[in-house]
């Protein structure tokens, strides 16, 4: 499952962009009730992914950025995701060389334990502010991190692509 | 990522991951603070929002489709009837409408017609209904029309009275219409009593306010607030019993003769639509006229010195 690194061209920057303008449609789309709860948290998932493949571009600064827009889009405080997503780039660009080293199932349990603490930060700031936490926003965690593999599946082929036709 | 571009790039790099999560999640902490306790970001987060904004309405895109899919088959199948329908609930709603005013109207006018009809069985005289048709519009008249004249027997000088007590007189008489003077018309006058003490007197219309006032009280007179005034009868012009008025205010100033006394009509005198006209009042005999009275006095004293 593991790709070659070697294989994989650098992404442009528009992809990248490109890749997280879409997981905040994603985010944006008008979740209810159940789906809303196992809503995976979209750009959490694509910056964690961009952390561990490309620490040098994109990082807790970006990260930090994102997760501003992303509270500006989901109106809550601001700071609560940009807080939740700086650790979660943090996470990722510690742990990128040994994520790079596993394979994708490895890759996922890894990922659980990020995804684990950023959602609990998450939480916790709305613990303390609204004073009540809601057991169920912690089921997202487990559909991200279920779409872990998928996603890194999707962009490695995307990548691949891309090297493919460069050539030509 | 190959290793020796990241070791080479390592040192361009600036501050360490570490340095970064701690200088973003004080940033974070601070604006969360700054957010939560003070709100003073709000135009921050709408100048960010003008970023957001297009990623959101594209979000909410597939749903207002899906949604505008559903509602055009919808409508395309029941438009006709909707339109039928809402237009037959609305004739129907505006029936209702007038309907239920009308309602509330006929309540109120009947409650008072049942008094009215109840009213003739306590005193001892016959009477017509008769509706107000017009106002008089000088504000210092206080007359009304009433839609019975001189195809009813409507005599001048009849008296009008509601449910509760007198309204007024009849002072002009058309054929079809009659004019009632109410009793608050200026200088209009009433022979009443007081019924605690049977005190005689006459009320006079103000004119200028829904009041009454006691003339040539003297300031001796048993006269007390709340004291009701009935007809008296004498005159026989009014019938005699009928609430007239109350007093609600005595003023007795040592300076004047007179105490000036203030009275409320107890009758709904501007009030209701449907009066009373009283008929067939049993005729006293004829006033002795004065010169008649003088006349004889004076023949009966010639008679004497004869």
């Amino acid at each position: 499952m593991r790709t070659k690194p070697e294989i994989q061209l650098p992404v442009s920057n528009v992809f990248i962009v490109l890749s997280v303008l879409a997981a905040l449609f994603l985010n944006g789309l008008p979740w209810e009730g159940v789906a809303l709860m196992l809503r995976p948290d979209f750009v959490a998932l694509v910056m964690l992914y961009w952390c561990t493949h490309k620490p040098v571009r994109v990082g807790v600064g970006l990260s930090w950025m994102v997760g501003m827009i992303a509270d500006v889009a989901d109106a809550s405080l601001f700071g609560q995701h940009a807080l939740a997503y700086t650790l979660l780039a943090f996470g990722g660009v510690v742990l990128h060389r040994r994520l790079q080293m596993f394979d994708l199932r490895q890759q996922t349990i890894q990922v659980f334990g990020i995804f684990a603490m950023t959602y609990a930060v998450y939480a916790l700031i709305n613990w303390q502010v609204n004073g009540l936490v809601a057991w169920p926003y912690f089921l997202g965690c487990l559909t991200s991190t279920l779409l872990w593999t998928p996603l890194s599946i999707l962009f490695q082929t995307m990548r691949q692509k891309k090297v493919d036709r460069n050539p030509t | 990522m190959i290793d020796g571009t990241q070791s080479h790039r390592f040192f361009n790099r600036g501050p360490s991951p570490a340095a970064r999560l701690v200088f973003f999640s004080v940033l974070s902490l601070l604006l969360l603070f700054v957010d939560a306790r003070y709100r003073y970001l709000e135009s921050t987060r709408s100048a960010l929002s003008v970023l957001v904004s297009p990623i959101q309405r594209l979000a909410t895109l597939p749903g207002a489709l899906w949604q505008q899919a559903g509602d055009f088959f919808i409508t395309q199948s029941t438009q006709r009837g909707l339109i039928k329908r809402n237009e037959e609930l609305t004739l129907q709603h505006q029936s209702d409408a007038a309907q239920l005013l009308q309602l509330q109207a006929l309540q109120s006018e009947n409650q008072q017609l049942r008094d009215l009809v109840g009213l003739p069985i306590r005193n001892e005289f016959s009477s017509q209904i008769v509706e107000v048709i017009y106002a008089e519009r000088d504000v210092f008249k206080r007359r009304v029309l009433v839609n019975k004249g001189a195809n009813a027997d409507v005599r001048i000088g009849q008296v009008v009275m509601d449910d509760i007590g007198i309204v007024g007189q009849i002072t002009r008489v058309y054929p079809w219409l009659s004019e009632v003077t109410l009793i608050t018309e200026k200088e209009h006058a009433v022979p009443v009593e007081v019924v605690r003490n049977g005190l005689r007197t006459i009320v006079f219309g103000m004119g200028d306010t829904s009041q009454l006032s006691l003339r040539y009280m003297p300031t001796s007179a048993d006269i007390q607030n709340d004291d009701v005034l009935v007809t008296s009868g004498i005159d026989g012009t009014y019938p005699q019993g009928i609430p007239v008025a109350r007093v609600i205010k005595i003023e007795r100033d040592p300076a004047y003769p007179f105490a000036k006394t203030t009275c409320l009509p107890l009758a709904g005198v501007d009030k209701n639509r449907h009066l009373l006209i009283l008929s067939s009042l049993p005729k006293l005999p004829e006033r002795p006229d004065e010169k008649t009275v003088a006349a004889n006095a004076e023949s009966r004293v010639k008679a004497r010195k004869k």
